[in-house]
């Protein structure tokens, strides 16, 4: 198109024909303008979700800023400094993380010395949790977006092309699936040791797309049905174009539900790798070595097990009750979050 | 019970007949997420035995609302006030248990879609006969007798042995009768027939009305019969009565509703229709703008934005349903008494807008460039078996050659029933791809021999507007990334891309400011006119338009035919056009070509083929179209065409019509013989029109 054509210019007496035409739509139609705001709206009559949002914001928060007010002693120039550090040299007050081992108490109760008390070893428990649940957080967080990831592009594309595009990533994840992942990982752990923790993350995403990928797969599969999509095909749009701007941005309700059920996923897959010990390694903790530090002691020294592991089911049962939550605000049939 | 003294019922006087249902003051709101919608507002109306009611409306107007809070088929969530009687019987209020009672015995359903109304795992005679066992003591034996004699009785061929059939062994046009059996299998005092065939072909819409009318007859009940489509009742209703925004607006008697509308909206509904039998009308009347939404309603007459003749009493106070001239005509407007004693016609409020010419028709046909030829084009599917060792079974014939050459400037309509191959014909033009046999030239061009590159330039020349417009753009973006779009794919962008997408709008009667608005946020109608601004965007010369207005309301499509029939005149563009409705097609089209089977079966100018088909194919499928004129409904001859299309994969030896010809009936036959063995070829029978029968005769359908 490179020379203005005459045909189309605006002419008068269109605008007169059709000049009812030319309302605005109503005000019915304008107010479902924003989704994003409806479905807002819609997840807030969700009471259950609403508290397991907050309640999840608050605990990854609090396991940022939490280590910064644990209790304080005196330590030498190698520990965590305090909010208030004291003379440089010697005579610090310093602040318990988890790597600091105090050798003055071994497997203590909670006292005001450590809040959640002390390791067989002396490590300060508190410190331990707020870390474990750091790490344990940002991998289950990253992993799912990545998991996701991974499963539109594949599940699009093999849906988009078909034929034998198709056949050959179906059969990659058909492969995938019914090889057990968590063995792999468990065989090659070794080769990775001493890398960075974010190889973890790469690794339980690749083993925990396959089902999303085909449940995309279907569902790309009636949208490339849709007359939008056949439009932009004999309008000239490239594949990787109209997948990018007409398929994956319909999903898209999908595809956050399924971000956030995966989280909690992710997060048992770490938990469950760092307890056999091939997640997360020591001096680093995660909760999983937590809980499989803690085990044994759970009748002893209680406290070593209950605060990881409460802190566990609450974090996958809020991630669980907003992903819940989500579903039903994005379906528009569900009555829990229907106007009343 | 037998049948035969059922009937006796039919003949009573018409002074005799009681009141089946009274409904009075009925209101229904839906709560929602801007508040409560008032879906139906005050309504009251009252049903005889033996009449037929017919509420016609467009989507919107509460006529399904209000008939489902007559069955107690809303959700909970409804707030319903009012009174619903059946036989003084107060039916609000009752509770699910006491309404399952009435349901199915005294009140009798046929809803717009059979598949969902029928269960997929039983058998149509299990449900028949559960149908009679619910409501009555009688032994099985008997229920399933009652069964076949109901198949019997809608029509079913070969009853004893369909009914042992499933669901999805009946076609559409089978399942519906076998639906209408249901609801009349002990025997209702009302039944409520709600679009009962909207989902269904033109052809098995006319056999499915037949069918209700004889239900009426044998049953002696009172229908209820809603529909948007004014043809669809005028044939069949004693009283109509039309609903706007929640109300009733006029209600009388058939014939004084077609020939003296006496409210507005009536009057522009009529004007807004295509008509199977008007040949000089150029444009239609459209109702401008749009629907009112039931949420805060504005105080006045709901119509008054649409209405032309509206004053400011109408944006004051909202017209109450009052007598009008003839007898039981009621109408809820200011002007009606106006409008009875200066006896308007439609014409006179709703003014005939003009329509530009293009130049280039007064150029004769053979003149003028070709934009596109097909011939002999053939398109056949393999039909597959198995998982794991795939072989071929069979061959689906979608296309058998056919031959279509279009001029520019012309309007070629394609047409026939769902299952003809028209779609599949236009899919095989828009992919550009060598076809399987035969030829395709687009613009001049072979598409045989095409490379990428010509394939995609070619593209801008020829665009396609889609039939639903609500699916044919994409929910999640702006009417202007949707209008930018084959700009961009074309390499437009930037500055350039905006103002030609603000020229699109205005273009096509939408204001350059929707521009950030999403498709949701506009009606109907308007989607369509993105979905053909879209189409104009890259200015092709030939525009294919697949069913375009027949998913709209009545009253928009007349203002979307307009449009296309002006864009058309200014643009200089040529229509492919495919669709079944013949009345839009004599309205727009110049030349028509009628397909069966893969096959064409006549093909000629729009006024040859109307005037005189010659095919019994196209008489059968003018005559299905029903006319919105009571009188002449009533007293042109129908022909109804038996069973269904047969299937593509194993069309029929010889002339593929002949399974269903009505024609053949008066054949020797040596001369049946004839149609079995020898397929017949496209015949000259006139002027620029030929027809493939072997024994071509004209006949007048309208």
């Amino acid at each position: 198109m490179t020379q203005p054509s005459e045909n189309l210019v605006i002419d008068a007496e269109v605008e007169s024909n059709d000049g009812g035409y030319r309302q605005a739509p109503d005000e019915g139609a304008r107010r479902s303008r924003s989704r994003g705001r409806l479905i807002f709206r819609r997840f807030l009559r969700n009471r259950l979700a609403v508290v397991a949002l907050i309640l999840f914001i608050a605990m990854f928060a609090w396991s940022f800023i939490g280590p910064h007010f644990n209790a304080t002693f005196k330590g030498d120039a190698h520990c965590t400094p305090a909010v208030t550090p004291g003379l440089p040299g010697y005579d610090h007050t310093c602040m318990w993380d988890y790597k600091q081992n105090d050798f003055s108490s071994f497997s203590d109760g909670p006292s005001s010395k450590h809040y959640f008390g002390t390791t067989q070893s002396g490590q300060d428990v508190y410190a331990q949790l707020l870390r474990g649940m750091q790490k344990s957080m940002v991998i289950g967080l990253l992993a799912a977006v990545m998991t996701t990831a991974i499963a539109s592009v594949v599940g699009s594309a093999a849906a988009y092309f078909g034929g034998f595009v198709d056949r050959i990533l179906m059969w990659f994840v058909d492969m995938l699936l019914v090889v057990p992942g968590f063995l792999i990982i468990a065989i090659l752990s070794p080769l990775f040791q001493g890398s960075t923790w974010l190889l973890l993350v790469v690794l339980i995403a690749i083993f925990a797309w396959m089902v999303t990928a085909r449940a995309i797969r279907s569902q790309t599969l009636s949208l490339r049905e849709r007359e939008y999509v056949s439009a932009a095909r004999y309008m000239g749009v490239r594949p990787a174009r109209i997948i990018a701007r007409h398929v994956l941005p319909n999903i898209a309700s999908y595809l956050i539900v399924d971000v956030t059920l995966n989280v909690g996923g992710a997060i048992i897959t770490e938990v469950s790798l760092s307890y056999f010990g091939f997640g997360i390694q020591s001096p680093d903790v995660s909760l999983g070595t937590l809980l499989q530090a803690g085990q044994d002691k759970a009748t002893t020294a209680w406290w070593l097990f209950a605060f990881c592991g409460g802190a566990l089911t609450l974090i996958v049962l809020c991630v669980n009750f907003v992903g819940d939550g989500l579903r039903d605000a994005f379906d528009p049939g569900s009555a829990t979050s229907r106007a009343r | 019970m037998t049948i035969a003294d059922d009937r006796a019922g039919v003949v009573r006087p018409d002074a005799d007949r009681e009141t089946v249902l009274e409904v009075s003051h009925l209101e229904v709101t839906f709560p929602s997420e801007g508040g409560r919608v008032n879906a139906v507002r005050d309504v009251s109306y009252a049903v005889r035995s033996g009449e037929v009611l017919g509420i016609v409306g467009e989507s919107g107007s509460g006529k399904s609302v209000s008939s489902l809070a007559v069955m107690g088929l809303l959700p909970v969530s409804a707030r319903i006030s009012g009174s619903v009687q059946l036989r003084g019987r107060e039916l609000l209020g009752l509770g699910d248990k006491a309404m399952s009672r009435i349901r199915g015995k005294s009140i009798g359903m046929v809803f717009q879609d059979p598949l969902s109304a029928l269960t997929p795992v039983y058998s149509i005679g299990a449900q028949i006969a559960e149908a009679v066992l619910t409501h009555r003591k009688v032994s099985k034996d008997d229920a399933h007798k009652r069964a076949i004699e109901l198949l019997d009785l809608v029509g079913i061929p070969n009853a004893a042995q369909r009914a042992k059939a499933f669901p999805h062994e009946f076609s559409g046009g089978m399942r519906q009768r076998a639906v209408i059996a249901i609801a009349i299998a002990n025997d209702p005092d009302l039944i409520i027939a709600d679009e009962p065939t909207t989902a269904l072909d033109v052809t098995i819409q006319a056999q499915v009305l037949e069918v209700l009318r004889t239900a009426q007859e044998v049953t002696g009940a009172a229908i209820i019969m809603i529909t948007h489509d004014l043809g669809v009742v005028a044939g069949l209703a004693d009283r109509v009565q039309v609903m706007y925004a929640g109300r009733i607006v006029e209600s009388a008697p058939v014939n004084e509703i077609y020939y003296r509308p006496r409210m507005p909206y009536t009057m522009g509904l009529l004007g807004s229709i295509p008509r199977l039998d008007d040949k000089d009308r150029a444009a239609l009347t459209p109702i401008e703008g749009n629907p009112p939404s039931l949420l805060r309603l504005p105080p006045g007459c709901p119509f008054a934005p649409r209405c032309p003749i509206a004053f400011d009493r109408c944006t004051e106070v909202e017209p109450a349903l009052l007598p009008v001239g003839g007898e039981h005509h009621t109408s809820a407007c200011h002007l009606a008494a106006q409008i009875e004693s200066e006896n308007l016609a439609v014409t006179d409020v709703f003014p005939e807008p003009e329509i530009p010419e293009n130049p280039e028709v007064r150029i004769p046909r053979e003149r003028r460039d070709e934009v596109l030829r097909l011939e002999g084009l053939v398109k056949e599917f393999p039909l597959m078996k198995g998982h794991v060792f795939k072989h071929r079974v069979g061959t689906v014939h979608a296309v058998d050659r056919i031959d279509i050459d279009m001029r520019s400037g012309e309007t070629v309509a394609l047409v026939g029933e769902s299952g003809c191959g028209k779609t599949t014909t236009l899919l095989q033009i828009l992919d550009l791809a060598k076809p399987q046999q035969g030829r395709i030239v687009v613009l001049g061009k072979d598409t045989a021999g095409m490379s990428k590159a010509e394939r995609r330039s070619l593209r801008r020349d020829l665009q396609i507007v889609f039939q639903d417009p609500m699916a044919s753009l994409d929910p999640r973006m702006p009417v202007g990334d949707i209008l930018a779009e084959p700009l961009s794919a074309q390499g437009i962008s930037g500055g350039r891309a905006r103002e030609k997408i603000s020229e699109l709008l205005a273009l096509v009667g939408l204001e350059p400011s929707h521009a950030d608005r999403y498709p949701t946020e506009f009606s109907g109608g308007q989607r369509q006119r993105i979905g053909i601004a879209r189409a104009l965007a890259l200015e092709p010369k030939l525009l294919v338009l697949d069913e375009p207005v027949s998913a709209l309301d009545v009253s928009i499509q007349a203002g979307v035919i307009n449009l296309l029939q002006e864009l058309k005149g200014r643009l200089g563009l040529s229509y492919l056009f495919v669709a079944h409705d013949l009345s839009v097609v004599r309205h727009v089209a110049d030349r028509i070509v009628v397909m069966y089977l893969g096959r064409v079966c006549e093909t000629g100018t729009v006024n040859e083929v109307f005037d005189q088909p010659y095919h019994p194919y196209t008489q059968a499928l003018m005559s299905a179209i029903p006319l919105p004129d009571p009188d002449r409904e009533h007293s042109r001859r129908r022909i109804i065409l038996e069973g269904d299309l047969p299937s593509p994969a194993d069309p029929p030896s010889g002339c593929r019509f002949r399974t269903r010809c009505p024609r053949r009936v008066g054949l020797t036959p040596a001369e049946q013989e004839k149609c079995s063995a020898e397929e017949p070829q496209l015949l000259e029978v006139g002027d620029d029109h030929a027809s493939a029968c072997h024994y071509n005769s004209a006949a007048s359908m309208v």
